[in-house]
């Protein structure tokens, strides 16, 4: 069989590709790369479909040894990577002889690496996914030392040599549609938020970014009636500190919504490191 | 039906109709008539609102939804599911007390209802199952248990709800069933979908 195993799996590395659609009436979350551009940028590299699942790293890197020859590709969260210990390119292709190790070391910016391989990871779809959910556990677990991840046939057709992508956040501006709560927060509370300077939290992972800076007042307190969650609302929990939802989140809620956060700002959310500054731009809808 | 309408960022909108009810009969009218509207990628029920997510065009989805005449309750001819249950749950003799009746009388009574699944939510299959007669609602546990079984059948505010796998939880637990609830490997995945109609069948041993 030809494939990848694991030599070093890294502090947090899953398989991801967009994730599962159609299925969050069944309480499943959608999953799926967090930094989706870069993903699929990966997957351009090596010549795969944009939603082929590949690799997900988070701040350490991953070492893979090759079974059978493989193309291999690198993006999201810059790092050093090494073949059999020499440095070959990052966000380009790099041929993997049977048998050798490619090592992606820690990202020196942001957060998120992708590792893309031509062929795909072959690991068994679950609800039409590759992705690992970490909410609930579905799809693949988070890689482990000694792993086969199994490499499927090469897809025909060209590749790109070279996808520009932008470098992660210094700091992170969120633009924000009103949320459908409003009704929920004082008056005083998007001003706030709009002018106040929030960082990114440690505790942040998939199911969400979180944030430290002021707490956002309510008008009224306790939950509402559990209700459909979309990926970018921001939910503001009752210490008041606004938190915004990833690819993991939980298809239902009861927190108040305050905004949502547009998709196409959510990759640099991806890759902010804990400490980053957030500024929340509110759009008028 | 009154049904009003939020837009919820670029492409999803939340419906919210008047009670559980009307929910659950615009849960299924979206289902049968999804072909009249612009494409949708989630439909997602919840207690009071319906969430439309992934919308190719959210003004006309909303022109178009808003001219629907929807009946006040859902078709009474959904799926049916029975459950059979061996009630010995923990929270059992709780329960019955909380109804002022014996734990037999408790088990007569839950099992004597026909539920309706309102929504999923919390873990993949756990499906929020309304029916359960508004005296019979009770309070959540004051301390959550750190480990509920696979199967348990349990209760919480107006919420029938069976633990698709074994999780935290903090509700009432009346019994279990060894139905499989949620497995990936099966068409469907989930029994206890959006309008599935359930029956708890009390048995000696599941």
């Amino acid at each position: 069989m030809t494939g990848l195993v694991v030599v070093r799996p890294g502090p947090l590395t899953t398989v991801q590709d967009l994730g599962r659609r159609g299925v969050a009436h069944l309480g499943v979350p959608r999953a799926g790369a967090l930094d989706e551009p870069a993903l699929r940028a990966a997957n351009r590299l090596v010549g795969n479909p944009a939603g082929t699942a590949g690799l997900e790293t988070t701040l350490g890197g991953v070492a893979l040894r090759a079974v059978g020859p493989q193309l291999i590709a690198v993006t999201g969260a810059p790092a050093a990577v090494r073949l059999d210990g020499r440095s070959v390119a990052w966000g380009a292709a790099v041929t993997v002889p049977d048998g050798s190790v490619l090592d992606l070391g820690p990202a020196t910016h942001g957060v998120r690496g992708y590792l893309a391989v031509a062929g795909g990871l072959a690991v068994p779809p679950v609800l039409g996914s590759r992705s690992a959910d970490l909410l609930s556990g579905l799809g693949p677990a988070p890689l482990t030392a000694g792993q086969l991840l199994p490499v499927g046939p090469r897809f025909p057709g060209d590749r790109a040599d070279l996808i520009p992508l932008p470098a992660p956040p210094a700091e992170l501006v969120l633009r924000l549609h009103p949320g459908p709560h409003l009704d929920w927060f004082a008056a005083a509370a998007r001003p706030l938020l709009a002018r106040s300077r929030y960082l990114v939290a440690t505790a942040s992972n998939r199911i969400a970014l979180r944030t430290e800076g002021p707490a956002l007042p309510r008008s009224r307190s306790g939950e509402l009636p559990s209700e459909g969650m979309v990926l970018g609302a921001v939910q503001v929990p009752p210490d008041g500190r606004p938190v915004i939802f990833l690819a993991d989140h939980p298809t239902t809620g009861g927190y108040p919504v305050i905004g949502v956060v547009p998709t196409a700002d959510l990759p640099a959310a991806a890759q902010a490191r804990p400490g980053t500054p957030v500024r929340f731009v509110p759009l008028t809808r | 039906m009154h049904l009003t309408f939020r837009q919820v960022g670029a492409d999803a909108l939340l419906v919210r109709a008047p009670d559980g009810e009307s929910v659950a009969a615009l849960y299924a009218a979206l289902l049968a008539r999804r072909d009249e509207l612009p494409a949708i990628t989630e439909i997602v029920p919840a207690a009071r609102t319906v969430l439309l997510d992934g919308l190719a065009d959210s003004a006309l989805t909303r022109q178009r939804l808003a001219g629907w005449q929807l009946p006040p309750h859902p078709p009474a001819d959904g799926p049916l599911i029975e459950l059979p249950t061996v009630y010995d749950g923990a929270d059992l003799a709780e329960v019955a007390a909380l109804w002022g009746c014996s734990a037999a009388e408790a088990v007569r009574l839950h099992s004597s209802f026909e539920y309706r699944v309102a929504f999923c939510g919390f873990s993949p299959g756990f499906g929020y199952l309304t029916g359960l007669p508004a005296p019979y609602e009770v309070p959540r546990r004051d301390t959550p248990r750190s480990a509920v079984p696979a199967g348990s059948v349990a209760l919480a505010g107006p919420y029938t709800g069976v633990y698709p796998s074994s999780s935290p939880g903090g509700w009432q637990l009346l019994g279990r069933t060894s139905v499989v609830l949620w497995d990936t490997g099966r068409e469907p995945a989930a029994l206890l979908a959006p309008g599935v109609r359930v029956r708890f069948v009390p048995v000696a041993d599941a």
